[in-house]
């Protein structure tokens, strides 16, 4: 059966600024990251013939494709569930791709969340299901949300807040190296981190990820054309999508096994279409819009066993020269908050050898979307 | 002054669990046929597929299986509270079953009532319903 593994390859990818608050649209960011993705493949906008998002981008594809010259559209997707769908985004274009519904696709993220509205603000619109359950209860944010099951993790498995605080750091410090990140001279201490105010008990402040303005964008296009790009070409190997049976979204309490998510649906087919193996990844960008997601999503992937996830950070794992470097660019946590676009970018960039925190020899990268909402993951290689 | 709290937004298939609560009875949604309950509540059973449903009572005992103490940035009402406790309960005759609620010092206190260092996953609680027709938690006597 034809498959999409290195069918495919990221070529482009660009990004805005990155800040608490930008001054131009979120419509004006979304296509200057376009344009620079296109620009630093080598490929005009005539060229592009596919598009993908996300469902909670603002900016439709008429609007993308009418202001940067796009050329007729025969593909175009937009992939749900928030910071779940980033690395969908890549997958579905590479499925067009490999199967000639299209020739040179577009993924991109812009967001004004820095200086916008936060979503769980908004009462007009809550979902009948399941935010009745929920929500008149003081459960109102995804902090609120994550921290149940976060509370629930640290009882079962004897993971304490030290263990949050390695992924918050490990993050940090990459940031510290990226002169993009919006916590680039920011450095965190243990004790910064133990006196910082709660935001959802057992969650403080630097277990939640950034408010960013910031848009991102990546250009894919068949393997064969790749070679004939600007830049080295990221390959996509295995790419999955995952929502597992009677899940729930991130208030996923109502199944038997609420601590396995989506993550461990996704890792099953992402690993059953990959020539490696979790012991193979030289780096992975894994999402953080909060520190819990991190042991879920380790104990997901397959990188160690059930439970073990919030000990696997311990000694520096996470760290440059660890056992499995992460968040290269300083992830959600400390470099941008875009929905998790920003760690498919950096996911390429150490591929091609480029990042401010590169990994020596990296040659294979991990990407993930979301844990504890129906998610997405692409494993990249050069 | 503050705004109210939030609450349920209703629809067709949660409306009976609300109304059950109303008249001070927590009611599980259940399968007609196979007889395994669910919650929340949908129109299908996922076990048998059938269509059929019946609210089945439920004793109101429960264990906390987890909980949160959110802290502002809240909603205006919520903030006024905070901090206060947010739990999820696992009723003792379906361990399954989980509940979001609210553990307080007596029926109708408010969602601080309750002191968030002396909350412990484990702990036997029982429903109570106040005057707004929502499950309460109160710690259960009786353990
Ligand atoms: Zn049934």
């Amino acid at each position: 059966m034809p498959g999409i593994k290195d069918a495919t390859a990221v070529v482009g990818i660009g990004q805005t600024p990155f800040a608490k608050q930008l001054p131009e649209s979120e419509k004006t960011l979304a296509c200057r990251a376009i344009l620079a993705a296109l620009d630093d493949a080598g490929i005009a906008p005539s060229e592009v013939d596919g598009l993908a998002s996300y469902t909670m981008e603002e900016t439709d594809e008429v609007e993308v494709a009418k202001a940067v010259g796009l050329g007729d559209l025969t593909f175009f997707s937009k992939v749900g569930y928030g910071g779940g769908g980033s690395c969908a985004t890549v997958a579905h274009l590479a499925a067009a791709v490999a199967t000639g519904q299209a020739t040179v696709g577009v993924a991109w993220r812009s967001r004004k969340r820095g200086s916008g509205p936060r979503p769980w603000k908004n009462t007009t619109v809550q979902l009948p299901t399941p935010a009745q359950w929920t929500r008149p209860f003081g459960l109102l944010r995804p902090a609120d949300e994550i921290g149940m099951l976060a509370r629930r993790y640290m009882h079962e498995y004897g993971a304490t807040r030290d263990h949050l605080f390695n992924v918050a750091l490990a993050c940090r410090n990459r940031a510290n190296q990226n002169p993009a990140a919006m916590m680039y001279e920011r450095p965190l201490t243990r004790e910064m981190y133990m006196t910082s105010r709660w935001i959802s008990e057992p969650l403080c402040l630097f277990d939640n990820c950034l408010e960013t303005d910031g848009a991102l964008a990546c250009v894919i296009v068949s393997a064969e054309r790749a070679r004939d790009c600007r830049q080295r070409p990221v390959y996509v190997h295995s790419a999955a999508q995952g929502l597992p049976a009677q899940h729930h979204g991130m208030v996923n309490y109502w199944n038997d096994d609420p601590l396995t998510g989506p993550a461990w649906t996704a890792a099953r087919h992402l690993w059953k279409h990959a020539d490696f193996t979790p012991d193979d990844v030289d780096v992975a960008q894994i999402y953080d819009a909060f520190t819990p997601l991190v042991p879920l999503s380790l104990e997901g992937y397959g990188f160690c066993g059930r439970g073990e996830g919030a000990a696997y950070t311990e000694g520096g794992a996470l760290e440059i020269g660890g056992r499995l470097p992460l968040n290269t660019g300083g992830g959600g946590l400390s470099e941008a908050y875009v929905h998790g676009f920003n760690l498919i970018n950096e996911g390429v960039k150490q591929l091609r050898g480029t990042s401010t925190a590169q990994v020596p020899g990296a040659a294979t990268c991990l990407v993930t979307a979301g844990e504890g909402v129906p998610t997405s993951a692409i494993l990249l290689r050069n | 002054m503050t705004e109210p709290l939030l609450t349920p937004v209703l629809d067709d298939d949660g409306a009976p669990f609300w109304g059950y609560a109303a008249q001070g009875e927590l009611r599980i949604q259940a399968c007609a046929d196979c007889g395994e309950l669910r919650f929340p509540p949908r129109p299908c059973c996922p076990h048998c597929r059938s269509f059929g449903s019946e609210w089945r009572r439920m004793s109101g005992l429960g264990r906390v299986w987890s909980y949160v103490v959110p802290h502002p940035p809240l909603l205006p009402a919520y903030a006024a509270l905070a901090p206060y406790n947010a739990i999820v309960v696992e009723l003792t005759e379906a361990p399954h079953i989980r509940l979001v609620g609210n553990l307080v010092t007596a029926p109708g206190a408010p969602l601080d009532s309750f002191p968030p260092d002396r909350i412990r996953i484990g702990a036997r609680v029982r429903v109570v319903f106040g005057g707004e027709g929502l499950p309460q938690w109160v710690l259960d006597g009786r353990s």
